[in-house]
């Protein structure tokens, strides 16, 4: 049994998916935050290959092949963006300023809390690229000498918290305007965080892709000016 | 055959991301060269939003399944997360509410003192 569900390429998609339906079924039935269609499949995903003992690579043999629309995903981002175009051009300065804000907010959230926990230099060179999307944070973590899986890992648990958390986050801070939390939601969890902002609104949606984008090229700037306060 | 044409035009463009990605020694992602490629060629007309919309909110819906596989996968990474995981869970969680709270007040501030604030 084993073998097969190893061996088989549909294993890992149909897992994957199957999961992800029967967390959208849970998340109708009770609307609890926690019960989050991604947080639940990949509690169920990751529980299923730990029973059955079945490798990560093997499940990722077939699970890949829907990873790989990720870049096609992402460029299609630009279309709720370009729908937003008057919203966006009359907003410029305010999203602009406050993407970069949130750049600094970051960076400096993060060396704070590496003094307080004793982080060594690689450790905090490591957490400082995990608001941005996966692509550019490998690519910056690689750059500054930081363990590049740890670097997707704080990524990940980035997104999860901003696509569990993120309407909720909003709403307790009091910040209300579709434009601002698209962009606070975008700025501080990337592309995860946007596929929930995009379940909010499509102003919402269409402002946290952008912020996606130019937060993730200012975080490389930024990175650059941080990497050696410790 | 009208979504065969959308997604090739995506796929297209995601293949000149990659192009790009690759020539350009900078660690920006084919994925943020293609949206701004995509971006730039609606909003030039090059391509009309009729020609890749269905298929583009189509791929925009299906998002949260791409994440599943990326995320079971720091099943492998579990040991050496576990030295300073007490640290990352905090980093995350703070430093994400943290950027959420002045990202957004950021921007609803400079909204207003420009008086441009608009009602849903």
């Amino acid at each position: 049994m084993k073998e097969i569900f190893s061996n088989s390429l549909f294993f890992g998609l149909t897992l994957s998916i199957g999961a992800f339906m029967l967390g959208t079924l849970v998340k109708k039935r009770w609307n609890f935050f926690l019960f989050n269609p991604l947080l639940i499949s990949i509690t169920i995903t990751i529980a299923t290959l730990l029973i059955l003992d079945i490798e990560y690579s093997d499940y990722n043999e077939g699970a890949k092949y829907i990873t790989y629309l990720l870049t096609p995903a992402t460029v299609a981002l630009a279309i709720p963006l370009y729908e937003q175009l008057m919203l966006l051009r009359r907003n410029l300065t305010a999203i602009l300023l406050g993407i970069a804000s949130g750049v600094i907010c970051s960076a400096v959230s993060i060396f704070a809390m590496a003094l307080m926990f004793g982080l060594d230099h690689t450790q905090y060179v490591t957490l400082l690229p995990k608001s941005i999307t996966t692509a550019i944070g490998i690519g910056l973590s690689a750059e500054l000498n930081g363990h590049v899986a740890i670097t997707v890992a704080a990524i990940i648990f980035t997104g999860l918290v901003g696509n569990i958390a993120g309407g909720l986050m909003c709403r307790m801070l009091g910040i209300s305007h579709p434009i601002a939390k698209g962009v606070a939601i975008g700025t501080a969890s990337h592309v995860m965080g946007t596929s929930k902002a995009m379940e909010i609104g499509e102003i919402e949606g269409a402002m946290s892709s952008l912020s996606v984008a130019v937060a993730g090229c200012m975080t490389v700037g930024a990175a650059i000016l941080f990497e050696n306060w410790i | 055959m009208k979504y065969i044409g959308q997604f090739i035009i995506i796929l297209a463009i995601s293949l000149i991301g990659e192009i790009l990605n690759a020539i350009i020694p900078l660690p920006i992602p084919a994925s943020i060269y293609g949206m701004a490629i995509l971006f730039t060629a609606l909003c030039t007309g090059v391509i009309k939003l009729g020609q890749v919309k269905e298929a583009g909110k189509f791929l925009i819906s299906i998002m949260p399944l791409m994440f599943i596989a990326p995320a079971v996968g720091l099943i492998d990474s579990w040991d050496i997360m576990k030295e300073f995981i007490v640290a990352i869970a905090a980093v995350v969680v703070l430093s994400t509410i943290a950027v959420v709270a002045v990202t957004g007040h950021a921007t609803q501030l400079i909204m207003k003192l420009k008086g441009k604030e608009e009602k849903r």
